[in-house]
């Protein structure tokens, strides 16, 4: 078998101290193929994104194993291994500071890193998104949500990562932006072979896609599934039954149906 | 919001500032400050307070050239002159045209304001941001030293500082940066609390970069608007402090005009010589107005909490 | 569905004055609705949910209209007081995020007791505001009544929300994206109470949502919004059949569960949908 492109093992993570204890995320385990796309699905508070932040290293209350590309995560990283890994957030009007250009947004990880040739690569990295060179100098506020989120995108691959987190990267678009932002991180995965772990309460995109996806609920995986498991509706447990007949739309016999999990 | 308008063609220079694609970084400052004037030059009573403070900052700079007699030099047979002719608002018991001291003392004011904000804005920035996005014990040693000097009456503790180091406007001043930073230093933690956990500060971390790049560039610009607008709310507040200190003495050394220093001067004959105090005070006011004007104008511009 | 209609707007537009130009944000909507469940969907900028809080006087823009009616009273120019005498009474809104708009110190009790002050008072009052969050179906009425917001799940938050506009049994109830904050299932749970108020009320909704799925499967009518215009009324359920190339692709956007495409297909937008709709 090839070495896999991330090993989660065992992961736990949990906030505060003594009776304020909360276990955001249970013993949870997968494994990532490289240029493979994977899914996390879950409502709110099942964890989803605290793995995905442990998994960025912006979380160091973890316990468990990770490792990226077969090098183990500690409690540092060195700054080689955090470049591997970088993440697109949900929040497009959050993620950007609202007081730096595009152009600063995107040639700031060039300089920390040492690049020289900076300005040829937020050329090309405006080029890469679709954005062209005209929004090189706005700022934040001037962008649609749209926009935004493939600023995220570029600044995400500017330091050629090999993982990507998305965390729920369309979830603030409206669906025909969001159409357009999946579309361009399809190509991109193919384009540049990253590596996927994408997050979202959202069963339609997780289905688009990722080629497998794990059902979260309350920090644990209640049921892993293949891509074509879920569109045939071939799910096991009853709260991903349930949380796939809720995304078919209003259906009052259905909802009363609707158990509590 | 929609993003189509219809606007009427504004002339190029406008059109230049108001670029949906600005192609400079320069361009897309300018633009942005340019968008900001607009906001606040719509609000009359902010610019009411600018043209205050324009015209002590013109006072201030001209003062040779504009004031009729010299503000030092006394004329003891013209002691006491009500306001008229050749003393448009009277003299002092020394002699000395009103007008001309208030003119002079403008400089006064100015130069204790400037090094006021220039000292303690960056102190107060740099102890709260540093606190609140380092945490921990660092932020408990900061913030209880801030508490220290929040505890005290602040003109009781400028009193102590100017008392202790003698008088003179340097450490007027520096009495009064001295016991103005705390506040700021409040302002910029909290700010800080909010802005270190956004995603565009993970962000930065992701790309690797250092804490203090990541207080200097991301957070501190966060800080900086409520950081403006209570400055120059403060302003006024200073200008009191230094009259304060110079009605009891402390600020300035005698000959040179102070405004507080006038006003002490003319109180022993506020009812039969009133103009030798009151001319002072209304400038002292007149001025704080104006700084209070345009700080809450800022708020408008700088700090919209509509997001 | 009864004859006279509970709301009447004709030829509605608001314009904003901004530093760069005046920007007009609705235009020339017109529609009538009884006891119904209504939509207005459309992307953000569209003008849906100015046109849901011009209905209750509350878009900062400029307001002008050809008849905006409220059972046959003009909604135009009313003064503060007279806006008192409807909102939250006679027409209530609910927002998104229960979050901004539940008071954080005052209980959900309080509130509740509040909001129906003019009609109800005491013990006649208490009883009805459990009753009413029994109606959202809140499973211990007594412990939310008494409980603060920040104790409530964003869930029980919103249904919380709901109880409070429904308490002084409101005749409109516009809901601008009620449940676009909410898990999926709560999202449905919440649903089914508007749909019961709907039919045991007598209540008209305006449902004021961006997810077209949704309105086929909820809502009985449903006007499509784009750049503040309505392009298109249509009857909920007949979405799919929609005309116009707007609807059309708005509803091939969104990826499917049971139907994976390989890419999306991406909204091609004519800057025809942005002249005026011919009348």
């Amino acid at each position: 078998m090839t070495q896999p492109m991330i090993e989660i093992e065992d992961l736990s993570i949990s906030f505060g101290l003594g009776k304020d204890r909360v276990d955001a995320v249970k013993n949870v385990s997968f494994t990532v193929a490289p240029g493979e796309s994977y899914g996390l699905v879950g409502e709110s508070g099942s964890g989803k994104s605290t793995i995905l932040r442990a998994l960025a290293g912006l979380n160091p209350f973890w316990s468990g194993h990770m490792a990226i590309t077969g090098q183990k995560l500690g409690a540092k990283r060195p700054r080689a291994l955090r470049r591997l890994v970088q993440m697109v957030f949900q929040d497009p009007f959050g993620s950007l500071h609202p007081k730096h250009t595009v152009d600063r947004i995107l040639s700031e990880p060039l300089t920390i890193h040492g690049f020289d040739d900076v300005e040829t690569r937020v050329r090309a990295a405006l080029d890469r998104v679709g954005l062209g060179p005209v929004f090189r100098f706005r700022y934040p506020h001037q962008l649609s949500g749209g926009q935004r989120q493939r600023v995220a995108i570029a600044r995400a691959l500017i330091l050629e990562p090999k993982v990507v987190l998305l965390d729920e990267p369309t979830s603030a678009l409206d669906v025909s932006i969001q159409a357009e932002v999946l579309n361009l991180l399809t190509d991109l995965r193919q384009q540049l072979g990253l590596t996927y772990v994408l997050v979202s309460h959202d069963l339609g995109v997780v289905a688009h896609m990722c080629s497998r996806l794990s059902i979260m609920r309350t920090g644990e995986v209640v049921e892993t599934a293949s891509a074509d498991e879920l569109s045939e509706g071939r799910l096991l447990h009853a709260y991903s039954r349930q949380l796939l007949i809720a995304s078919r739309g209003y259906d009052t016999a259905a909802i009363a149906a609707f158990g509590d999990f | 919001m929609t993003d189509w308008a219809i606007a009427v063609t504004p002339p190029r220079w406008r059109r230049w500032l108001l670029a949906e694609t600005p192609h400079s970084r320069l361009q897309a400052r300018l633009s942005r400050t340019y968008l900001s004037w607009v906001t606040f030059a719509r609000n009359p009573l902010a610019m009411l307070g600018l043209i205050i403070v324009g015209i002590l900052v013109f006072l201030a700079l001209f003062a040779p050239w504009i004031a009729p007699h010299n503000p030092i030099a006394g004329d003891l047979g013209n002691r006491l002159q009500p306001p008229g002719e050749s003393h448009w608002l009277g003299t002092d018991q020394q002699g000395r045209d009103i007008w001309s001291r208030i003119i002079f003392g403008s400089r006064t004011t100015l130069l204790i304001i400037f090094m006021v904000a220039i000292t303690a804005a960056p102190v107060g920035i740099a102890i709260g941001a540093t606190a609140g996005y380092l945490g921990g014990k660092t932020e408990a040693i900061l913030m209880r030293l801030t508490d220290a000097f929040l505890a005290f009456p602040k003109l009781v503790l400028a009193l102590a500082f100017a008392a202790a180091l003698g008088p003179g406007i340097e450490n007027a001043v520096l009495a009064i940066a001295l016991t103005s930073w705390p506040p700021y230093a409040r302002i910029a933690r909290a700010e800080t609390l909010t802005v270190r956990s956004t995603d565009f500060v993970a962000a930065a971390r992701l790309s690797g970069a250092s804490d203090l790049r990541i207080l200097i560039g991301h957070i501190m610009p966060m800080c900086m608007p409520s950081l403006i607008v209570r400055v120059s709310l403060d302003m006024a507040g200073v200008i009191l402090i230094a009259a304060g200190l110079g009605f009891l003495g402390l600020g300035v050394a005698p000959p040179q005009p102070e405004w507080g220093a006038m006003v002490s001067e003319g109180r022993t004959q506020i009812l039969e010589q009133w103009w030798v105090c009151t001319y002072p005070g209304v400038a002292i006011f007149v001025v704080s107005l104006g700084f209070n004007l345009i700080g809450d104008g800022l708020r408008d511009v700088l700090d919209p909490r509509e997001g | 569905m009864d004859k006279d209609p509970i709301l009447e707007v004709e030829k509605l537009n608001i314009r904003f004055n901004t530093p760069v130009g005046e920007v007009h944000a609705v235009r020339d909507v017109s529609f009538t609705m009884g006891r119904e469940k209504l939509a207005i969907v459309g992307e953000s900028g569209s003008g849906k949910s100015q046109t849901g809080r011009a209905i209750l006087g509350l878009t900062p823009g400029k307001v002008t209209a050809q008849k905006l009616a409220f059972h046959g009273q003009s909604l135009l120019g009313l003064a503060e007081q007279q806006w008192r005498r409807i909102r939250g009474k006679r027409i209530a809104m609910v927002m998104q995020d229960p979050k901004y708009s539940l008071n954080p110190v005052m209980t959900i009790g309080d509130q509740l007791l509040e909001a129906a002050r003019d009609i109800k008072e005491g013990a006649a009052a208490r009883q009805h505001a459990l009753g009413m969050l029994a109606a959202v179906r809140i499973r211990d009425p007594e412990r939310v009544f008494r409980a603060w917001p920040h104790e409530l799940s964003g869930g029980m938050g919103q249904r919380a929300m709901i109880a409070m506009m429904l308490m002084a049994e409101p005749e409109l109830l516009i809901a601008d994206e009620p449940t676009s904050a909410l898990d999926v299932t709560v999202r449905l749970q919440v649903l089914a109470i508007l749909d019961d108020l709907v039919k045991t009320r007598h209540m008209g909704l305006i449902f004021i949502s961006h997810d077209l799925n949704l309105v086929r499967t909820f809502c009985d009518r449903a006007l499509v919004m784009y750049a503040g215009q309505v392009l298109e009324k249509l009857t909920a359920s007949e979405l799919t059949e929609a005309k116009h190339p707007y609807t059309r692709g708005l509803l091939a956007c969104p990826p499917e569960i049971d139907h994976r495409r390989s890419r999306l297909p991406v909204l091609q937008r004519d800057p025809s949908w942005m002249e005026p709709v011919g009348s």
